[in-house]
Parts: structure tokens; sequence; C-alpha cells
């Protein structure tokens, strides 16, 4: 089996979770090969080290690769994957990949399956994903095609498989004028308070329920030395200042506490604070998915548990 | 500008989410439905847009319920497209049957929210927008009309974003927190008893992919604390004190 594992670039830098792809690619290939494709410009040290992890890295470089533009990346893959036909394409998640992997799946007329988790192709094509924001899990068997699609959620398949392949400059240029340009790249928001930086958070989720309750976990926060944070209800609700954030399209956290309070715990969130030293979680819900990374829990409604917490909090310091 | 929008009539996942006998399926007792979120911020830009530029804006949902198409006309859609299909899980014949119903429409933009709250694929648009062969932008916080074109921001990973300008026709879909969706009005909701809910029947092929099995992830459990809130608090209190964190 040719599994292709396309890299993901950003900013210029290779992204941990091109290796995970290549990962996944050695686990399924069986006797086939695992093959990266390397698309951007100046991106011949990425090869090399991509080369580690395949037994092939296809590089597409051009000048006009510099910024990521679908339409230019399924161009250029088009052009690789008539040559050259995989049986498993494998594409990051992420907020490029899952964007340009559906189109790539309509033009090669591929089944696609997104953010999976677990792919096993001994018996037929087996696609393992989440559903219903990490509260279940599904297995779903993919139709038979000369080429399946599959975006692969980062951080899952971690376990380093070595190779030693060889790079090969694909000779492959855009061929398109693409419809959509990209205009500029904008940079966070900076906020007063920096949640990167703190040792202690009290996060919010959607169970604070409205924005004058946050001023509950800013007096807990306060009492703790610590930093009020949110999860993304939060930040689209405007209850929260967007650069308090966290998960992947806010910030990475990992303070000695977090306190995570009326937070479900969907797979963006926790990837922004799994990393934390002690996780503490409150929530109503027992099957929240927020209890399978803390270490402690409480099935409780918060506005009981933190006032209490609160109370004590103040008995201690007087 | 006229706008078709994409709409789902989705389950809550903050709802009783529960396997079926069958072990293919999710029970559908305790489930409660709703339209799905991100359509929610797509439906009010949508007629954000219109209320600026003028046109239509035409929702679209597939399945078998009114009550998400009903919301969207009170919310302020001129008409709705109602196909009556079960595409269970597969994006690809969801996309496919859209395309269809939506064939003698003429457009400049479709919207569509980021993903659906239930199955969270994130497929139908950008699988739309490959089908119609149309320029598209996902996970969009932003849309601003030009001449002929808008100009989007996506959200990227880290709280960066990234500005982009699309030709119209296009399709976008919309992250959450893209604006503040209207309440229903009781005035809406009578409006929209006369306007316009069609009913379009499709035909679409076999999907890419069939349900095997549906089941509960097996997790790394917290130690629970139990007990009267009071309680709670003082057990938390020790463990706080115990790591040195007060």
């Amino acid at each position: 089996m040719r599994v292709f594992a396309v890299a993901e670039i950003n900013f210029g830098e290779l992204d941990p979770v091109s290796v995970e792809l290549l990962n996944l690619a050695n686990t399924i290939k069986g006797d086939g090969s695992a093959e990266a494709v390397v698309i951007g410009s100046s991106i011949s040290s990425h090869a090399e080290k991509l080369a580690k992890y395949a037994d092939k890295v296809w590089k597409i470089e051009d000048a006009s690769l510099e910024n990521y533009n679908p339409e230019l990346y399924v161009d250029v893959l088009l052009q690789l994957f008539q040559k050259e036909k995989p049986d498993v394409v494998l594409i990051a998640n992420s907020s490029r990949g899952s964007e340009y992997a559906p189109l790539l799946a309509t033009k090669l007329n591929a089944p696609i399956v997104t953010d999976i988790v677990g792919l096993d192709v001994s018996d037929g094509v087996k696609a393992t994903r989440y559903i219903f924001q990490g509260k279940l899990l599904v297995d779903v068997l993919v139709k038979q095609a000369d080429t399946y699609v599959f975006t692969v959620r980062q951080g899952v398949f971690k376990e380093e498989k070595q190779a030693s392949g060889e790079v090969v400059d694909a000779g492959i240029k855009p061929s398109v004028t693409p419809k959509r340009e990209f205009s500029q790249i904008i940079e966070p928001e900076a906020g007063e308070v920096d949640i990167t930086q703190a040792d202690i958070i009290v996060s919010v989720g959607r169970g604070i329920e409205d924005a004058s309750n946050i001023e509950l976990a800013e007096e807990l926060a306060e009492l703790l030395g610590g930093v009020v944070a949110g999860s993304r209800p939060v930040i689209d609700n405007g209850w929260l200042p967007k650069d308090r954030q966290v998960g992947i399209s806010g910030k990475t956290v990992k303070p000695k506490l977090y306190l995570a309070l009326g937070i479900s715990g969907a797979f963006q969130h926790i990837m922004g604070m799994k990393d934390s030293e002690l996780i503490i979680a409150i929530n109503k819900d027992p099957e929240a998915p927020i209890f399978g990374v803390a270490q402690y829990g409480v099935v409780g409604d918060i506005f009981e548990v933190v006032p209490a917490l609160i109370d004590k909090l103040r008995e201690i310091k007087g | 500008m006229n706008i078709i929008v994409l709409a789902k009539h989705a389950a809550d996942p903050e709802s009783e989410i529960r396997v079926s006998s069958d072990g293919k399926s999710v029970d559908e007792k305790g489930l409660v439905f709703d339209i799905n979120d991100w359509d929610r911020y797509a439906v009010e830009e949508a007629i954000r847009l219109k209320e600026e530029h003028g046109g239509e804006v035409v929702v679209v949902g597939v399945g078998y319920s009114d009550d998400t198409l009903r919301k969207c006309l009170a919310m302020g859609a001129d008409r709705a497209i109602k196909i009556p299909l079960d595409a269970g899980m597969d994006s690809y014949r969801t996309a496919l049957a859209i395309k269809e119903a939506i064939s003698g429409e003429s457009f400049d933009l479709i919207l569509a929210g980021l993903m659906s709250q239930d199955y969270n694929n994130a497929l139908v648009g950008v699988l739309l927008a490959g089908m119609l062969d149309i320029p598209f932008a996902t996970a969009v916080t932003s849309i601003k009309v030009e001449d002929g074109k808008i100009r989007v921001v996506r959200e990227l990973e880290g709280g960066y974003g990234e500005e982009n300008v699309l030709p119209l026709p296009a399709l976008v879909t919309v992250q959450s927190g893209i604006n503040e969706p209207r309440y229903v009005s009781i005035m809406g909701i009578k409006r929209a008893k006369s306007k316009e809910l069609r009913e379009v029947g499709v035909e679409v092929g076999e999907g890419f992919i069939e349900v095997e099995k549906v089941y509960t992830p097996p997790v790394k459990k917290a130690e629970m604390i139990e007990g009267a809130p009071e309680e709670i608090a003082e057990k938390l209190i020790q463990i706080l004190k115990d790591r040195g964190l007060i």
C-alpha cells in the first residue's frame, strides 16, 4: 500500500504533526511505502527531516507556494498523484489541512473521513473518529476506492517510526491561477494578562451561564493568586477577551493548577491545557470528557461548589 | 447579494448522548435538537449581509424537520428549501443533495457553519464548493463585501488569522463567534409562517461510508470527589495545600 503524508508547514516551520502522519503511514503501509509530500518555498531542510521517517519525500517547491492556498495545494497534489498513485493520503486535521483535504477528495473522487484517531486497513478500510464533541467514538467502514483521503487528529500518532528515505524533487509547478488570493497574516491580539505565564488558572466554560457569573471565577482566581481564562463558548459570547481563550485556536497553557469550571472538554480545548501539572474539573455532567484528563473531578454545580471554596479560602486567608 | 445559507437540524452535544441498542447509532431518546450552533452564526451573518447590501437569503436544510428552517425564517431568511433525506453521517451525500437542490438557484455567496455539532465532520461546505467549482474559505471570523469580491479572515491556530480575498460567487464556512446571533422575536415567528418553505426531493446514490460501531470512549477517569459542597471544598483545599498551591 502506498501511503502519502502531506507535511504541514506553518510560518516556515515544519509542524510536528507532519511526523505523526508518517508514524501512521508507517504503521499501515504493510509491504508498501510511506511517502511524504512537502509543499512550499525553501523547504529543503524540512524535506531532509521528514526523510528520517519516510521511504521517500516528494518536494514541491515554488516561490508561489510560500503562502498556503488551498487551490494551489490541491493543484500540485493532483499533478503528483496522477503520476504516483496513492492508496491513502494523510493530511493534518489543522485549520489548513482540514480546509484543502475535502477539495482534494472531490477532485480525486476519493472517500474522505476527517479528524481520525484510528485507521485499520487490514480488512477493508476502517477509520475511527469522535462524534458529539468527544462523547462517543464511531468506527466507519469506508467504501472500496482507488484512493482514500483522511485528515488526522494531531497528538495521537506520536510513537516515532524511523526510516531513511530519499528526497526527490517532484519537479511540479502550480498550473493554475488561484481564484482565492492570500492577503496577509493577522497577529494574535495582545491583552493585559498573559495566561501562558500564569501558575494558576481558573478557567470557565459554557457552564458559567452568564457574563455576570465571571465575577465568581475572578474572586476565586484572586484568592488563589491566579488568572481567569475560558473555553471557546465563553469567548464567542464576549464574556472574556479572545486572548484569554485556551485551546487550539487560542493559547496553550501549562500552569501548576488548572481549575476547569463548567468546561465539558471538547478536544480543541483539551489540546490547550492537558499538560497542566494539576487539573481539577467541576462539571454537572458525569460523562463530560474533561474528567478524562483531570486528576480530580467533582460532579456538581459550580454555583454551589465555587462559593463554598471561596468561603474556605477566605477563612484560611483570614 | 443573493445568499444561500445551509442550516442543519442537529442534536445538541450537551443533551443526553447514549448509544442505541443496535450499537451502530445514537439513541434519539434524550437528544435535544436545535439549529446547529455554527449554522446559527452563518444564518445571522447572511441576514446582516443582506441588511447591508440588499438581496435575498435562502436557507437550505437536509432532513425531515421544519423546525430549524422555520427558526431561520423567523430570524429573517426570506425563504427555505427543505431536502427530505436522511444522509446520516455521510457528508458526501449531504453535499450532493444540496448541490442538486440548489441547481436552479442563482447566488453570489453560500454560507455554512464550520461543522455540525453532532458529527463534527467539517465536510459539507468544502465538498459542496468542490462540486460547484467555486472558491471557498473555512473557519471564517470576518466577512467584508468589496466590489464583486469578499475579504475574509480565517482562524488559524494559536490566535493567528489569515486574510484572503475571494471573487464571487464563493462559499464560506463560518467559525462560531463571528457575530452575535439575534433572538427570534414573536413578530419574526409570525412573519415566518407566511414565508415559502419548499420541499425539493433529490435522488442521491450510495454514500462513501457505513457506520460499523458507535461506542463510549475508554477514558482515564479522574479521582472523583464527592460530598456536600462544603465537604468538597474542604477536600479540594487539602489537595491544593498538599501540592503547595496555597
